[in-house]
């Protein structure tokens, strides 16, 4: 099991802000013309009232690093992501950010032997409100894992 | 801005297809979700990880998965995303993006919506997955 002694251990969150030019820009990224993203007359006059941000967004975040935990740089894939919101994603709001490992387990493949990662990441408000929780699954295929110096 | 369709179970999303992928688009997105890997900006980073070129961020096509709801959000929003990856998306890849609704109901919060969606090049489908979208009580249809 690789990083198994991190396995439950958390980064020291960080604060960050939905900034409306980084929401502008992730939109333009995504190629996504929703004017609730962008437009602040249409935000305002929406049931938000505010500027909305993509349901992706989060990915832009800081979550700190879990002190110690150093992944190889690259080969690693991504395997599965999953986010769940308690309310929607507002410009202007202020995230206390952290990520976790869940969990690590090996599983053989056809190419080998795969360690598999789940990542936490959760927002909470100033209030101590969980907005949104993302569940990511990491691959580490057999290649790479000599890189992992686990 | 769309009106919100009665979607019951069976109903399908309109398919879309946005443009293919091309490399401004993969610096855009790098720059903008903070993403520095290099194997989805340069083709000998991609050769030395031993891919064929240089390949999209899997977060690119969830969000692009995601704008088949986006002209609904003035209604509603997404309240759970999930996907899968099961392919990877190159350079010039044009990916169709589509779903159908699996469930309607009604809940506390207000009207659940859950969708099967998917993302595809051709007959391969590199992500699938599922979302929840949810119009909150108040909301007319």
């Amino acid at each position: 099991m690789l990083y198994r002694r991190f396995v439950g251990r958390s980064s020291e969150p960080v604060w960050n802000v939905v900034e409306r030019d980084a929401v502008r820009l992730f939109a333009e990224a995504i190629a996504d013309p929703s004017p609730l993203y962008r437009d602040e007359k249409t935000a305002k006059r929406s049931r938000y009232g505010r500027l909305l941000a993509p349901p992706t967004f989060p990915r832009t975040f800081d979550y700190g690093r879990v002190e110690g935990l150093e992944l190889p740089s690259a080969g690693l894939i991504h395997g599965e992501f999953r986010i769940s919101y308690r309310r929607p994603l507002l410009v202007g709001d202020e995230l206390l950010c952290r990520l976790t490992l869940k969990d690590s387990y090996d599983k053989e493949g056809r190419r080998g032997l795969l360690g598999f990662l789940l990542f936490e990441r959760t927002g909470e408000d100033s209030e101590g409100n969980l907005v949104f929780t993302t569940n990511d699954t990491v691959v580490v295929t057999e290649a790479v894992r000599g890189e992992t110096s686990e | 801005m769309s009106g919100l369709p009665g979607w019951k179970a069976g109903d399908e999303l309109e398919e879309r297809t946005p443009p293919p992928v091309n490399r401004d688009q993969l610096k855009k997105y790098a720059e903008a979700s903070g993403d520095p890997n290099p194997i989805h900006l340069s083709d000998e980073a991609a050769e030395a990880a031993g891919l064929p070129g240089v390949i999209a961020h899997g977060m690119l096509t969830v969000a692009t998965m995601g704008l088949l709801f986006s002209p609904y959000l003035e209604h509603g929003h997404v309240k759970t995303f999930r996907s899968r990856f099961s392919g990877m998306v190159f350079l010039g890849d044009g990916l169709r993006v589509g779903g159908r609704v699996t469930n309607a109901e009604q809940t506390g919060e207000g009207r659940l919506y859950t969708f099967q969606v998917y993302a595809r090049r051709g007959r391969d489908t590199v992500a699938s997955g599922e979302v929840e979208f949810l119009v909150p009580e108040g909301v007319q249809p």
